[in-house]
């Protein structure tokens, strides 16, 4: 406003307090220039969900896992957008666990969804990625840890924000050989991610010199996991079940079905640390961590949601800011330019983690440190000093470039 | 009249530059052990350590060098400490999680970040209330007025921008993307220019302050340093407009930046985790914050050398030295 014009003051208050009150009740009035057309840019969210149980009560994943963390970035998104004229919605659609996603993807692409995050099983995913190809629609798997998903089974729309379990145990490990806990006993549970947790451990084991003297397997024979008096048979079990082992400096546990894993710490025949699905624990986001700006994500989401921001909700937080830096950035939302943009060999996101992450051009797995915790807090993060890499430190995590079986067309 | 007063002063200010070395107070705001070093910029021994409130981190002093204003983070405040007796006098209504800020050229206006409610809030310091809440992105942090006191701006660390706000009308007249997680913002002597650094992205953008667009892109590279730990935070430009410091964060250097042809001319080896710098008033010493090692460290702007690193509180964040 010029105050300097021939127009008397008094009128121009008038003009300026017709204008404010006219203009108030928008959220963004104060943020101009901002008459520009507001661009949509719609992400969708496809989740399997069922209640699911665990060893401790506090472990029972929240209802609104991941999508709580989406929800967040949504917002991070629109505080940034409302500066450029663009404006992001989240639509989520729930299935359950084994079911055929294929139908209700199908209702998204009706949709003109373009790009869409997914809390699926790896052989859901599958099953609609290629259809998702297709159809110029960009998946986010923010779920899976599936190796499989990056390796053999990478598809060139298919990013991954979650890491894999060979990037887990690789932070893992790198940090129990920094201790120079190098002997190591596994315990895995019988079902297939537990076995697949366990083919992580023994590949980090042997990549950084750590040795497994003994593996033992424990069997699910189907147990109610909350019963009055199922403590007092745990604490019978657990020091049987560790009993006569070879000398070791850390027990690890291999157990994502939560059947045993969370009653090892403590109940070991012989005293030692446990790490791994229990313990301590790799994972890509802890609820504690207050470093690298962290407190704000931290405290942003809890206003938001009520609880503690979780791994799968970073995960989700990720992946819906890496559209949102990407939108912003291109000033688009053309899903041709959207896709170059996250492809470029430069492109890197800010995530609270110490340092940027980007993803890995051969597979499109996003790189990142990797958080060592246990319930109460953050003890440390890979990668450790020392363990060098000719291009990223990031990339001594997980499977590497020359090792991938990905092949992406 | 004003203009024979000005000429005085120009007098007399250089009268002060020839004579011995001024002896400054210089101000550390130490993030993890909450307290507040005074260090003397002659000595460069510690003098006073000042208890002040939680996670002190932004730390700027009034023009009249009487008044310390220091962001206490997690108490929601500013707090004022009277530089003769290091006691805290009172405290502005900073809003929540105040982190830095800058204080306008006449000295009236305080401008404040807060991270958690994307707002910049506008303080009269005299009157010790809040003018007006600017909205802004994502984690405000970086704060930096121009010379004139016309154009303040302010960064957001995850909207990536650079906002610039109109300090008559408190509203932003331009945005500016720059890299990722934009640090600082600091305007050239002349007021042409704004240097951003940007942490994760790794570099720092210059911004005409004319046409608001990013004319010029500084950035880093050091042998044996992988990318990832260059991590530009603090930026300082001499007085005269030649050379610019920036603080590398985890590289635990300083780079001398050349603001003719933008090129790093040196990577001066400070202390672990370089956060934030200030220069002495008379411009030959530039003062950097190493928050692992839990020091500071004086350089030599003719040299560009380290002279000497003083050890201050645990984690030291901010650093600001009294006027002449």
């Amino acid at each position: 406003m010029d105050m300097k014009s021939t127009v008397p003051n008094t009128l121009l208050f008038f003009f300026a307090c017709f204008f404010l009150l006219v203009n108030a009740p928008e959220p963004m009035a104060q943020q101009k220039p901002a008459a520009k057309p507001v661009t949509e840019i719609r992400i969708g969210y496809l989740r399997a969900y069922e209640p699911q149980l665990a060893l401790s009560v506090l472990d029972i994943p929240p209802e609104d896992e991941g999508v709580a963390g989406a929800n967040v970035a949504i917002n991070d998104n629109n505080t940034t957008g409302s500066f450029l004229g663009q404006s992001f919605s989240l639509d989520v659609v729930q299935t359950k666990l084994d079911e055929d996603v294929v139908p209700v993807f199908r209702e998204m692409l009706a949709r003109g969804e373009k790009y869409v995050l997914t809390d699926i099983s790896a052989s859901q995913l599958l099953s609609i990625a290629d259809l998702a190809r297709e159809n110029g629609v960009l998946l986010f798997n923010v779920g899976s840890t599936d190796d499989v998903l990056r390796e053999q089974e990478c598809r060139s729309n298919v990013f991954h924000t979650a890491p894999t379990r060979t990037m887990l145990a690789d932070g893992l490990a790198q940090y129990l050989v920094w201790k120079q806990w190098r002997t190591w006993v596994l315990l895995y549970g019988s079902h297939e991610p537990d076995q697949l947790y366990a083919d992580a451990i023994r590949r980090a084991a042997k990549r950084f010199g750590a040795k497994i003297v003994e593996e033992r397997l424990y069997e699910d024979t189907g147990t109610a996991r909350r019963t009055d008096s199922g403590v007092v048979q745990v604490q019978r079990q657990m020091p049987v079940f560790t009993q006569n082992l070879p000398a070791h400096d850390v027990v690890i546990v291999a157990d994502e079905s939560e059947v045993f894993g969370s009653y090892v710490p403590y109940r070991t025949w012989d005293p030692r640390p446990v790490a791994g699905t229990a313990g301590l624990i790799a994972s890509s986001w802890h609820p504690a961590s207050e470093q690298w700006g962290g407190s704000q994500i931290q405290g942003r989401f809890e206003k938001a949601t009520g609880r503690r921001m979780l791994s799968k909700d970073m995960q989700a937080w990720t992946a819906v800011r890496i559209l949102g830096d990407a939108a912003t950035r291109t000033n688009s939302n053309d899903t041709a330019k959207i896709e170059a943009f996250i492809k470029d060999e430069k492109f890197s996101l800010a995530a609270f983690k110490g340092q940027k992450v980007g993803f890995r051009r051969w597979n499109w797995q996003l790189r990142q440190p990797i958080f060592l915790g246990d319930g109460r807090g953050v003890v440390s993060t890979s990668p450790q000093e020392g363990f060098l890499h000719q291009f990223s430190e990031l990339d001594t995590l997980g499977v590497d470039q020359p090792e991938t079986a990905c092949k992406l067309n | 009249m004003n203009r024979l007063a000005y000429l005085l002063a120009g007098t007399i200010a250089t009268v002060i530059q020839t004579g011995p070395a001024w002896a400054n107070a210089v101000y550390v705001s130490n993030e993890k052990d909450n307290t507040v070093t005074v260090v003397d910029s002659n000595t460069m021994e510690v003098t006073k350590t000042i208890n002040v409130g939680q996670r002190p981190r932004g730390i700027t002093i009034s023009h009249d060098g009487k008044h310390l204003y220091v962001c206490a983070s997690d108490d929601d405040t500013v707090e004022i400490i009277d530089t003769a007796t290091h006691e805290i006098i009172g405290s502005l209504p900073s809003g929540p999680d105040p982190e830095l800020f800058v204080l306008s050229p006449d000295g009236k206006t305080l401008y404040v970040a807060n991270e958690d409610d994307n707002l910049v809030t506008v303080i009269d310091v005299e009157k010790k209330r809040v003018i007006t809440e600017i909205p802004v992105g994502v984690e405000p942090e970086g704060m930096g007025i121009s010379p004139d006191g016309k154009t303040m701006v302010n960064t957001s660390e995850t909207t990536n921008m650079a906002h610039f706000i109109d300090t008559s009308s408190h509203e932003i007249v331009a945005n500016v993307l720059v890299d990722s997680r934009p640090r600082f913002a600091e305007f050239t002597p002349d007021g042409s220019q704004v240097w951003i650094s940007a942490e994760i992205g790794g570099t720092v953008s210059v911004i005409d302050n004319a046409s608001r667009e990013v004319v010029e892109k500084v950035t880093f590279e050091i042998q044996g340093l992988r990318s990832e730990a260059i991590q530009p935070v603090g930026v300082r430009i001499s007085a005269d407009g030649k050379k610019a410091y920036v603080a590398l964060g985890p590289a635990n250097r300083v780079a001398v930046v050349n603001t003719e042809t933008y090129e790093v001319e040196k990577y001066i080896l400070v202390g672990q985790r370089v956060w934030q710098l200030a220069f002495t008033p008379d411009g030959k010493h530039l003062i950097s914050t190493n928050g692992l090692s839990n020091d500071i460290t004086f350089i030599d702007t003719a040299t560009d050398e380290p002279i000497k690193s003083v050890t201050v509180g645990a984690l030291p964040w901010g650093v600001t030295v009294a006027p002449n």
